[in-house]
C-alpha cells in the first residue's frame, strides 16, 4: 500500500492451477514491488505453496500470467499466442529467482561450502576461487562461518536452512521465494532462520514468504496476503490485516493461529 | 532442581549379571566340530590330489584363462553399464518412444536365458551373413559382410554385456528413483540444466544405492563368463580347467584350481567395492567434516558439545570387566 509508486517486480495475474480435475488455484492476482516483503499466510491446502512454486515454474501454469522483472515466466508470447519456453530458457529465468524450501533440500553429498559454490561455478561459470570467497562471505553472513566443511547431515535443521538461504543468495537473485522455511524446524531453531530473513529484508531484497510465522509478517512484512481455497481472501498492510481482519474467514484463521 | 545432579561425584555404575546364552556355546561346538572334520578330510582324503592342484594352479593355460575371464568380465560390464545408463535415462524421458524402447529392451534381454543369447551371438554371422543399409522393402544402399575374426570374443562380450545391461538398467532406475525429488527441484531452482542436475546432483547420490547391487552383478558376471563355451569362446578359466581335467582324467583337483582363482578375483573385487562405496557414501555414511581450513576445523571442534559425554562412551561393555 505504501509502496504503490515503486516499480512492480512480480506480477501474478489470473493464475489458475489444476492437478487433473482438482482445481487448486482459482484465479490469483498478486503484485510484489521491488524491495517489498510480501507474506502469504493461509491454512494448509489453500494453494499458497503451489502459487509460490508456479513463480519459478516448479509447477506448470494452467491459466494466467506471471511476470518477473517485466519478463513473462515460462512462455514467449508471439502475436497473442503463447509458446512454451525450452528447458534451457526456463533454467535461465530461474537463475534470477532464489528459492528456499521447507525441507531445505541441501545436496547431502556436498559440504556446506560446496552446496553454496555449486550453482555459481556450474551455472554462472564463476571461477572456483571467486565462488569460494563469496560462499565463505555468505556463510559468515548467515552466522555459519565455522561450518563450511560440514556435510548437511552434520548440521542442525536451522543451520541447514541458513546454508540453503546462502546457497540461493550466491546466485545474486533479484527475487527470493520462501516456501514455509521454518515449518520443519524445532521451535528453538526458528529464531536464527527468521533473523537471517529479517536481515535480508532490511538489505532491500524482494521476497515472497509463505509462512505460519505471524510475528515475522507483522514485524517485517510490507504486505500480507491471506489465501484460502485457492483464492486471495484478503490482502493489505500486515499490521492492519492482523489487527482488524475484514473477511470472516481471515478472522477465523487468525483466531486459531494467534 | 537439576543442580542436585552433581557432576563432580562419579556415579556408581550398574553391575548387573548379564543374560547367559548356552545355545551359542552349543552351536559353536557343533559347527567347530563339523569344520574340524572337514579340514581333517582335506588333509587325509587322497582323492583331493593336492599335488595335482599344486602342479596346475599356475599352469600357463590356467593363468591365461584367468586373464581372459577378467577381460570378458570387464569388457561386458563396461558395455552393460554404458547401455544401462542410457536405458535408465530413456526410461525416465519425456519422449514416449524412448520410454517404450527402453522397456522393450529390458523385457527381451531379461526374459531370455543368457545361454540362449550367447548361442545366438555365436550364430549371428550365420543368421545375418551381411548387413545392408537400405530402404525397407526398397533398394539397397550399402552392404557390410559380417564375419568374426576374433574367434568368439566379440560375440561373447556382446552376449554377456547386452544381457547384463537389462539387469543393470533396472538397478540404475531404482537408484535414480531413490533420490529425493526435492534434490532435483533445488537444483532446478538454482537454474541448473537437466544434464548438470543428473551428472552432479542425482547420479552421485544414486550411486550409493547403485554400487552394492552392481558389485554383486560384477561378481555374478565373473562366474557367468563360464558360459561362453556356448558361443563358442574357449579360452576362459572354466573351459581351460575343464580341458585340462578331461586330458588327465582328474576333474576334482582342477575344479579346486578354478574355484581358487574365482575366489581370489572375487575377494579383490570386494575390496574395490568397499572403496567405491566409501566414496559415494560421503556426507551420509561418514560423519567427519571435510577440512576446509585448519582454523575452521579447530573452531568446529571446539564447538562440539560432546566433551562431557565422552566418559560415558568409554564405559566398558557389560561382562568385559568380569575377567
Amino acid at each position: 500500500m505504501t509502496v504503490t509508486t515503486e516499480k512492480p517486480l512480480v506480477q501474478i495475474e489470473g493464475l489458475h492451477k489444476y492437478y487433473g480435475h482438482h482445481h487448486v488455484l482459482r484465479g490469483i492476482d498478486l503484485t510484489v514491488n521491488q524491495g517489498e516483503v510480501s507474506v502469504v499466510i493461509g491454512p494448509s491446502g489453500s494453494g499458497k505453496s503451489t502459487m509460490l512454486r508456479c513463480v519459478n515454474l516448479l509447477e506448470t501454469i494452467s491459466a494466467g500470467r506471471i511476470s518477473v522483472g517485466g519478463e513473462l515466466i515460462g512462455y514467449r508470447e508471439v502475436k497473442g499466442q503463447l509458446h512454451d519456453l525450452k528447458t534451457k530458457e526456463i533454467a535461465a529465468q530461474r537463475r534470477e529467482i532464489g528459492m528456499v524450501f521447507q525441507r531445505f533440500n541441501l545436496f547431502p553429498h556436498k559440504t556446506a561450502l560446496q552446496n553454496i559454490m555449486e550453482a555459481p561455478v556450474q551455472v554462472k561459470g564463476q571461477s572456483k576461487a571467486a565462488a569460494r570467497k563469496r560462499a565463505l562471505e555468505l556463510l559468515d553472513r548467515v552466522g555459519l562461518g565455522d561450518r563450511a566443511g560440514h556435510y548437511p547431515s552434520q548440521l542442525s535443521g536451522g543451520q541447514q536452512q541458513r546454508v540453503a538461504i546462502a546457497r540461493a543468495l550466491a546466485m545474486d537473485p533479484e527475487l527470493m521465494l520462501f516456501d514455509e522455511p521454518t515449518s520443519a524446524l524445532d521451535p528453538e531453531l526458528v529464531g536464527d532462520v527468521l533473523n537471517v530473513m529479517k536481515d535480508l529484508a532490511k538489505s532491500g531484497m524482494t521476497m515472497i514468504v509463505v509462512t505460519h510465522e505471524i510475528g515475522f509478517a507483522r514485524e517485517v512484512g510490507d504486505r500480507l496476503t491471506f489465501m484460502d481455497g485457492g483464492v486471495v481472501v484478503e490482502s493489505g498492510d500486515p499490521r492492519e490485516v492482523l489487527a482488524n481482519p475484514q473477511h470472516p474467514r481471515t478472522k477465523e484463521f487468525l483466531s486459531r493461529v494467534l | 532442581m537439576d543442580s542436585q545432579q552433581d557432576s563432580h561425584a562419579a556415579p556408581v555404575l550398574n553391575k548387573s549379571v548379564p543374560v547367559r546364552h548356552p545355545g551359542r556355546w552349543i552351536s559353536a561346538v557343533i559347527i567347530l566340530g563339523v569344520l574340524a572334520a572337514f579340514v581333517q578330510s582335506l588333509f587325509t582324503n587322497p582323492n583331493f590330489r593336492w599335488d595335482v592342484v599344486g602342479t596346475y594352479i599356475l599352469d600357463t593355460k590356467v593363468v591365461q584363462g584367468v586373464v581372459w575371464t577378467l577381460v570378458l568380465t570387464f569388457a561386458s560390464m563396461v558395455l552393460a553399464i554404458v547401455l544401462a545408463i542410457l536405458l535408465a535415462f530413456m526410461r525416465q524421458s519425456d519422449n514416449p518412444v524412448f520410454r517404450w524402447s527402453s522397456w522393450t529392451w529390458v523385457w527381451f534381454f531379461r526374459g531370455t536365458p543368457v545361454y540362449t543369447q550367447l548361442l545366438f551371438w555365436g550364430l549371428a554371422t550365420v543368421l545375418y551373413p551381411a548387413i545392408t543399409l537400405g530402404i525397407p522393402f526398397g533398394p539397397d544402399l550399402f552392404t557390410y559382410v559380417t564375419s568374426d575374426p576374433t574367434h568368439g570374443l566379440i560375440p561373447a562380450i556382446l552376449g554377456l554385456g547386452l544381457n547384463e545391461s537389462a539387469y543393470l538398467a533396472e538397478i540404475f532406475r531404482a537408484g535414480l528413483n531413490s533420490v529425493d525429488k526435492g534434490q532435483a527441484e533445488a537444483a532446478e531452482a538454482l537454474g541448473m540444466t537437466k544434464g548438470k542436475i543428473m551428472r552432479r546432483i542425482i547420479l552421485p547420490q544414486a550411486m550409493r544405492v547403485i554400487v552394492p547391487p552392481t558389485g554383486n552383478e560384477t561378481i555374478g558376471m565373473l562366474k557367468t563368463t563360464s558360459l561362453v563355451l556356448a558361443v563358442p569362446f574357449t579360452l576362459d578359466l572354466t573351459f581351460a580347467t575343464n580341458a585340462l581335467a578331461n586330458r588327465i582324467y582328474l576333474p576334482i583337483p582342477l575344479l579346486i584350481v578354478a574355484a581358487f582363482w574365482y575366489l581370489l578375483v572375487t575377494s579383490l573385487l570386494m575390496v574395490g567395492q568397499h572403496f567405491i562405496e566409501a566414496h559415494y557414501g560421503r556426507g551420509v555414511d561418514n560423519r567427519v567434516p571435510a577440512a576446509v581450513n585448519p582454523a575452521a576445523a579447530k573452531a568446529a571442534a571446539a564447538g562440539t558439545p560432546s566433551a562431557d559425554a565422552e566418559p560415558a562412551l568409554k564405559m566398558p561393555f557389560p561382562g568385559e570387566d568380569s575377567k
